[in-house]
């Protein structure tokens, strides 16, 4: 039977936290500089790797005489960051010192016909959750649970699901991000683009950016390496219905109506075929289809892309020449976040396809080829063979996505009459579905069907509402994690070791997996107690220690060839059906799809609506740091942004408080401020996204801003691979809003 | 010597890393900046321009601040660098009236505080803690009468502009447009 | 359409969304110094010309006042700073370029002095005064003696100290709004009518009334002259300056400025007096409480809006 969950506030706990907040944060800011500082040289000093967002870059955090963290800078080593961390990277002490933070373990609980949370040692809490998960597994079996995860301690949790049973391991990152991208690249090059992306942008002589705001997206590697090429003297053509950062360093910047980014590329195509502007040696050595490409591409002219992008055919060919000249140099960026509008693959396919012609996977100033140091696992005993999973809940669907989805086993968690086992128990680490997964309706529905949902998490988030265990997290800087090994131009490890004690009852991860194991009668999958002795063993095996990583933080190998770009002539084999770089897809035909992409209209918003777009803020990521004091001092809530044609006709002030209300008749919980401004266009609206949070425990954002996926509950899945496009969503305004008290 | 700073307008993306820093750097409370962002959008949709300068005390060779200061709590330290002395200054505010850039703040401490070019760091060589952490490396430090310093070189191939130069302070803040 | 905004940062409420450093210290610190000067200025004044007994509430009663709202004043400059241990510094330094310390001298000399003259009155209004020390009846007879020389002494710190309370403001050519050479004088004239206007209310003498409302309304004309004179010039200048104008032309300040600091502190206060003059019967408190509020909301206005305006880059 499902049991009812209803959402409890964190602060349903009334316990005096919340109090504490001021005198602390005061406290903490008092010192002046030259008593604290000292000499810096001589300061303490411990590696780092970023968990502010997924670039994770290697740092150092320094502590002050007092021993408490001052900052944190870049590894100089390091190829994700050069030294330089990006803003949110140096505000990550606020992370730490966020006095809103979970502070110990929590249980649901009733109490006087209420549900509340009560406050639980780790052991009552974690033999709370073996004792539920057994059951679970008793009755429904292991593969009925779900690991939900975006960070470093997925690996721990993951490890424990599947010695318990089950592969359902699932990130945001995939099916709400850039699975589109890997899909359409595997489909084209037999190889995604992974993160950190293998772009060589810092040698590209031109770069074409597609709604990929680099600059407000401040992936850090991308952006220094951006402004780099533009030191050299590279040409940036970027295309956005909005006047982003980065097109204002444009050489191009193309104002395109939203949703028809597909015919701008198919008009490229067809001009870079046209005017024989391809890379012709490259075409013809390595790529499969080109004739039917052609032939597919042919009356796809400017003039025809003109009447459905608004973009001048005459701006279309110039582009495209500038695009033709700098080849192979030249970079289509495959952007990130790119479930927009459901035909996401094949749009990221015809970005594949376009730089295929242009030469430039492979090439330098285009795409690089990555290589990343293999840490050896230690030896485990072999996992069960699960009976199911997810991929079971959508029989003959999806079956290009190389990743779980994490809609898809939301959706599969709400039980319907065919499905004979749905979800029953989800440990989510790391992420706040919550604001993360569109349609927030279906993710309730979900989450209210399950028997047990455990949440891992370092603040008083969404999601933790949900729970029926919360188990408060250290923060990264508290804390040692597996080291850093990511694809790259020199295979590259980087460590993370604790600065600091963790505050408050809070624990790592990896700690909280292997008690949990025990508990699980999975200890043997755990062998070592600490993560440490796991990371020594590791690193000796790599030709390191742990002591040396403690002191220089990240190392560097050598290639193992010297194979970067490919090479002049070289003979490649693509890891696609043909050998070659597939224009015309033979994986997706096989699949029943079309092997080139093809545009078709989206919905256009109706007259008094505009269609809801949304991105980043360069000091912010998603909904983790709109709480963290030093970052909300940059910004603390976000702004719907509209053009003053619009404002004029609806008689709007720039700061004045207004409801968005959805095309589904969905009202924003929070009223947002208006900011009027040219750089949008009129038929649509701009916000931040990771703002509107209704969680009063977090005391600086609760209110501020509006959030975005509250008005997101219309989604377009992608048939190819079942990403989630958010951006078919229309929003009027409602005028009658009024200020939020915390 | 005389220090200045330079700062490109077409590089910066107003991402306030320059702001973090200098307050984890300076422990500047919470609430307070020594630096600050700017962004300036011009023109209607879609002919626009836009400027991102990331500000901060100018540095003034002519500053009203020192002048203004009763007690000479804000003075000119070495290679032009205006600071103030926390236990000279009485937090009379006139100096913060006086600064056309709004670029001091009332540290709650009481003194008068703002950007230092970070003279702890750039006394034993360092740059300034907001110049080596810009991601997109727009800001540029050095000497001015050293010729072959970072900002020297950069001034002399880039167009730059100063802020209100008609207040006639002389800023020491460049901005290359 | 232009837009303008500060993306991070400057959260700091001293600053933004308007500079607020200074809050009522400042303007009430400036009233009190313009008003005493004036006082000084007209006590000392009849002192020379002999109108002692003509104008008792003027030279006596009125340097009694002094030293109390001078120190008032100070008081009020202790409570604007905010590292007030420190507040020393201000006498171990002496800073030409200064107006604030230069205010800060002047006020160290000019207190002394409006002591003195309070002493020297002091037997007038509590006839069993004693001195507690000998040398300070000599001290007396010593002033006494030379009483002209520190009227005229007194003269010249007075219209120092009541300048110096325009020119406070009007040294920062950061703000816009104070930056205009008419603020001194302005506040020297404004302070003097105030100080007429607090006589008016001292005195017990009709002709000493009659007399002081003559000068007020003088002094009246001569501040809306100077206040014309002072948009006109804004006006006439940078753009900076217009917009500075336009706060009080339109802008925020326009109400207050016009109907209460002109109207009702300037052109109402020489309507009365003027019928005054020419003997039709009001009671002759109104006009001044009126002259004295306006004075004082003159500063405040000043101050703030003064904060409001800034350069534009
Ligand atoms: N509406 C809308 N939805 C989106 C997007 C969007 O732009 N708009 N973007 C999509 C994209 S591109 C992505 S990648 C996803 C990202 O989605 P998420 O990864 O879910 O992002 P966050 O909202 O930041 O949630 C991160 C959670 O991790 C917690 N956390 C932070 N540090 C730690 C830690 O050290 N340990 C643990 N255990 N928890 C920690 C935070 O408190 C927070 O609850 O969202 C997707 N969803
Ligand atoms: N500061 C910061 N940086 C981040 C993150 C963060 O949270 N904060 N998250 C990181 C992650 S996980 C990801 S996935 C990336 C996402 O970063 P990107 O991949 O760069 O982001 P998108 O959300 O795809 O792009 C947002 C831009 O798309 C434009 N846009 C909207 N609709 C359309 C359209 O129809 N056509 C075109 N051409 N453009 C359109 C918007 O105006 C906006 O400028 O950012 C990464 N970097
Ligand atoms: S890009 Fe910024 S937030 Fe992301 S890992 Fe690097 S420093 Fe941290
Ligand atoms: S850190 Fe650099 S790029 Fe970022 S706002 Fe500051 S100056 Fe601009
Ligand atoms: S910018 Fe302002 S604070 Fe800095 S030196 Fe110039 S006047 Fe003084
Ligand atoms: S506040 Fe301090 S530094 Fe500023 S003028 Fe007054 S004494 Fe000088
Ligand atoms: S130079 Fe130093 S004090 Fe000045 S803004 Fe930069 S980091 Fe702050
Ligand atoms: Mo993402």
């Amino acid at each position: 039977m499902a049991k009812r969950r209803d959402f409890i506030k964190v602060s349903a706990l009334g316990l005096g936290g919340a109090t504490l907040g001021i005198p602390l944060i005061s406290s903490l800011a008092k010192t002046t500089l030259e008593e604290t500082r000292g000499d810096y040289q001589s300061m303490k000093r411990t590696p780092t790797y970023c968990e502010v967002c997924f670039w994770k870059c290697a740092g150092w955090v320094y502590k002050n005489d007092e021993g408490k963290i001052w900052k944190i800078t870049g590894n100089d080593e390091d190829q994700h960051c050069n030294g330089r961390f990006c803003p949110r990277g140096t505000g990550g002490v606020g992370m730490y010192n966020d006095e809103d933070r979970l502070k110990t373990p929590l249980i649901r609980s009733e109490k006087d016909g209420q549900q509340t949370f009560r406050e639980a040692s780790w052991d009552e809490a974690l033999s709370y959750i073996a004792k539920k998960l057994k059951v679970i597994a008793e009755e429904h079996g292991p593969e009925c649970t779900a690991l939900f995860t975006h960070g470093s301690g997925g690996k721990y949790f993951g490890n424990l699901l599947k010695a318990f049973g089950s592969t359902n391991i699932t990130a945001p990152s995939y099916a709400q991000c850039r699975g589109p991208r890997e899909v359409g690249f595997i489909a084209t090059f037999g190889e995604g683009v992974e993160s950190p992306e293998r772009t060589d942008i810092r040698d590209a002589r031109c770069l074409v950016l597609i709604g990929s705001h680099l600059g407000e997206n401040m992936h850090n590697g991308q952006v220094q390496e951006m402004s780099d090429a533009l030191d050299k003297g590279a040409n940036i053509i970027t295309v956005d219905p909005r006047y982003s950062t980065v097109a204002s360093k444009s050489k191009f910047w193309l104002p395109i109506k939203p949703a028809t980014d597909l015919a701008l590329l198919l008009a490229w195509i067809h001009v870079i075929i046209d005017e024989g502007l391809y890379d012709q040696d490259y075409v013809k050595k390595y790529t499969f289809g080109f004739e039917y490409l052609k032939e597919h591409v042919k009356n796809m002219t400017p003039e025809w892309a003109y009447g459905i992008t608004t973009i001048k055919p005459e701006i279309i060919r110039e582009t495209a020449r500038e695009m033709g000249h700098a080849s192979p140099s030249v970079i289509v960026h495959p952007g990130r976040h790119v479930t927009w509008y459901g035909d996401d693959t094949q749009r990221l396919r015809a970005v594949a396809i376009l730089n295929a012609l242009l030469g430039s996977w492979g090439r330098r100033g285009g795409f690089y080829r990555p290589e990343t140091a293999s840490v050896p696992s230690y030896p485990h005993p072999p996992y069960p063979e699960p009976k199911r999973n997810w991929r079971d809940a959508f029989p003959g669907q999806y079956q290009l996505a190389d990743l779980a989805l994490a809609s898809g086993i939301c959706d599969a968690t709400i039980p319907t009459v065919t499905r004979d086992c749905s979800f029953k128990a989800w440990i989510v680490n790391g992420t706040n579905l919550i604001e993360t997964l569109p349609n927030q309706k279906n993710t309730l529905e979900a989450i209210k069907s399950l028997e047990l949902l455990v949440v891992v998490d370092t603040m008083p988030m969404e999601i933790t509402g949900w729970a029926d265990v919360i188990l408060p997290e250290c923060t990264y800087l508290e804390r040692y994690d597996l080291v850093r090994t990511s694809p790259h131009r020199k295979p590259q490890i980087a460590l993370r070791m604790p600065a600091v004690e963790p505050k408050n009852n809070t624990k790592p991860a990896y700690w909280i997996a292997r008690e949990l194991s025990k508990k699980m009668g999975l200890a043997d999958h755990f062998p070592h107690e600490k993560l440490e002795d796991l990371l020594d063993w590791q690193l000796k095996q790599m030709g390191s220690s742990l002591e040396e990583m403690k002191k220089i933080g990240v190392k560097t190998f050598d290639r193992e060839y010297d194979d970067l770009f490919f090479l002049p002539d070289e003979d490649i084999e693509f890891f696609t059906n043909t050998g070659k770089i597939e224009l015309y897809s033979s994986a997706l035909e096989a699949e029943g799809f079309d092997p080139m992409p093809k545009y078709t209209p989206h919905e256009e918003p109706q007259e008094g609506y505009y269609r809801l777009i949304y991105g980043r803020a360069p000091m912010h990521t998603f909904s983790r740091t709109s709480n963290n004091p030093n970052l909300t001092d940059l910004m603390d809530e976000n702004k719907v942004w509209i053009n003053p044609k619009v404002a004029k006709e609806w008689g709007l002030e720039n700061d004045q408080l207004i409801h968005l209300l959805n095309q589904d008749g969905i009202r924003s919980k929070f009223p947002i401020k208006v900011r009027i401004t040219e750089r949008i266009r009129w038929d649509s609206v701009y916000m931040v996204h990771g703002f509107g949070h209704d969680q009063r425990k977090m005391s600086r954002c609760y209110g501020k801003g509006a959030s975005d996926t509250n008005l997101i509950s219309r989604v377009h899945i992608d048939p190819v691979m079942g990403g989630t496009g958010m951006r078919g969503n229309f929003v009027t305004f409602q005028l009658d809003a009024e200020e939020v008290k915390s | 010597m005389r220090y200045a700073m330079a700062i490109d307008t077409k590089k910066c993306v107003g991402c306030s890393d320059c702001v973090v820093a200098c307050q984890t750097e300076n422990n500047v409370p919470i609430g307070y900046c020594r630096d600050w962002v700017t962004e300036i959008t011009d023109g209607t949709y879609p002919q626009l321009e836009l400027e991102i300068r990331s500000e901060r005390c100018n540095h003034c060779e002519n500053s009203p601040c020192v002048r203004c200061c009763p007690t000479g709590a804000s003075h000119y330290s070495d290679g032009g660098i205006v600071t103030v002395t926390h236990n000279k200054c009485i937090g009379c505010g006139a100096c913060i009236t006086s600064c056309p850039y709004d670029a001091r703040y009332s540290h709650p401490d009481g003194y008068v505080d703002k950007c230092t070019f970070c003279i702890h760091r750039t006394q034993k060589g360092l740059q300034p803690a907001c110049v080596s952490t810009c991601p997109t490396k727009c800001m540029y430090f050095g000497d001015l009468d050293d010729p072959k310093s970072e900002v020297s070189l950069v001034l002399k191939k880039r167009k730059w502009k100063t802020l209100i130069p008609e207040a006639g302070t002389d800023p020491h803040v460049y901005y290359l447009i | 359409m232009r837009e303008e905004i500060i993306v991070s940062g400057r959260m700091n409420p001293n600053i933004d969304p308007h500079l607020h450093i200074w809050h009522w210290q400042i303007p009430l610190y400036l009233f009190l110094g313009g008003l005493a000067a004036g006082l000084l200025f007209f006590a000392a004044y009849f002192i020379i010309q002999g109108k002692e007994d003509k104008y008792p509430a003027a030279t006596k009663l009125a340097t009694l006042v002094v030293p109390f709202l001078l120190i008032l004043g100070l008081f009020a400059l202790f409570l604007d700073l905010k590292h007030k241990l420190y507040f020393w510094r201000l006498y171990t330094t002496i800073r030409l370029e200064s107006p604030m310390g230069w205010g800060a001298w002047t006020l160290m000399i000019i207190t002394p002095i409006s002591m003195i003259w309070a002493a020297l009155n002091v037997r007038t209004f509590f006839p069993n005064w004693k001195w507690p020390f000998k040398f300070l009846d000599d001290l007396e007879s010593f002033f006494l003696k030379y009483k002209k020389v520190l009227a005229w002494v007194t003269i010249f710190y007075a219209l120092i100290l009541g300048v110096y309370t325009g020119i406070l403001f009007s040294a920062f050519n950061a703000r816009p709004l104070w930056n205009t050479s008419i603020l001194g004088p302005l506040f020297l004239v404004s302070g003097m009518s105030t100080a007429a206007a607090l006589i008016i209310l001292l005195s017990r003498s009709k002709e000493e009334r009659f007399m002081f409302a003559k000068i007020d309304l003088v002094l009246i004309g001569i501040e809306l002259f100077l206040i014309t004179h002072m948009f006109m010039g804004f006006l006439a200048s940078t753009q900076v300056q217009i917009e500075a104008a336009r706060l009080f032309l339109g802008g925020p300040y326009t109400a207050v400025f016009w109907v209460f600091v002109v109207g009702l502190g300037l052109v109402v206060p020489a309507i009365l007096e003027f019928f005054e003059i020419i003997k039709i019967k009001i009671p002759a408190v109104i006009p001044a409480i009126l002259v004295l509020i306006g004075g004082l909301l003159l500063r405040f206005i000043i101050a703030n809006a003064g904060q409001f305006s800034r350069w534009l880059y």
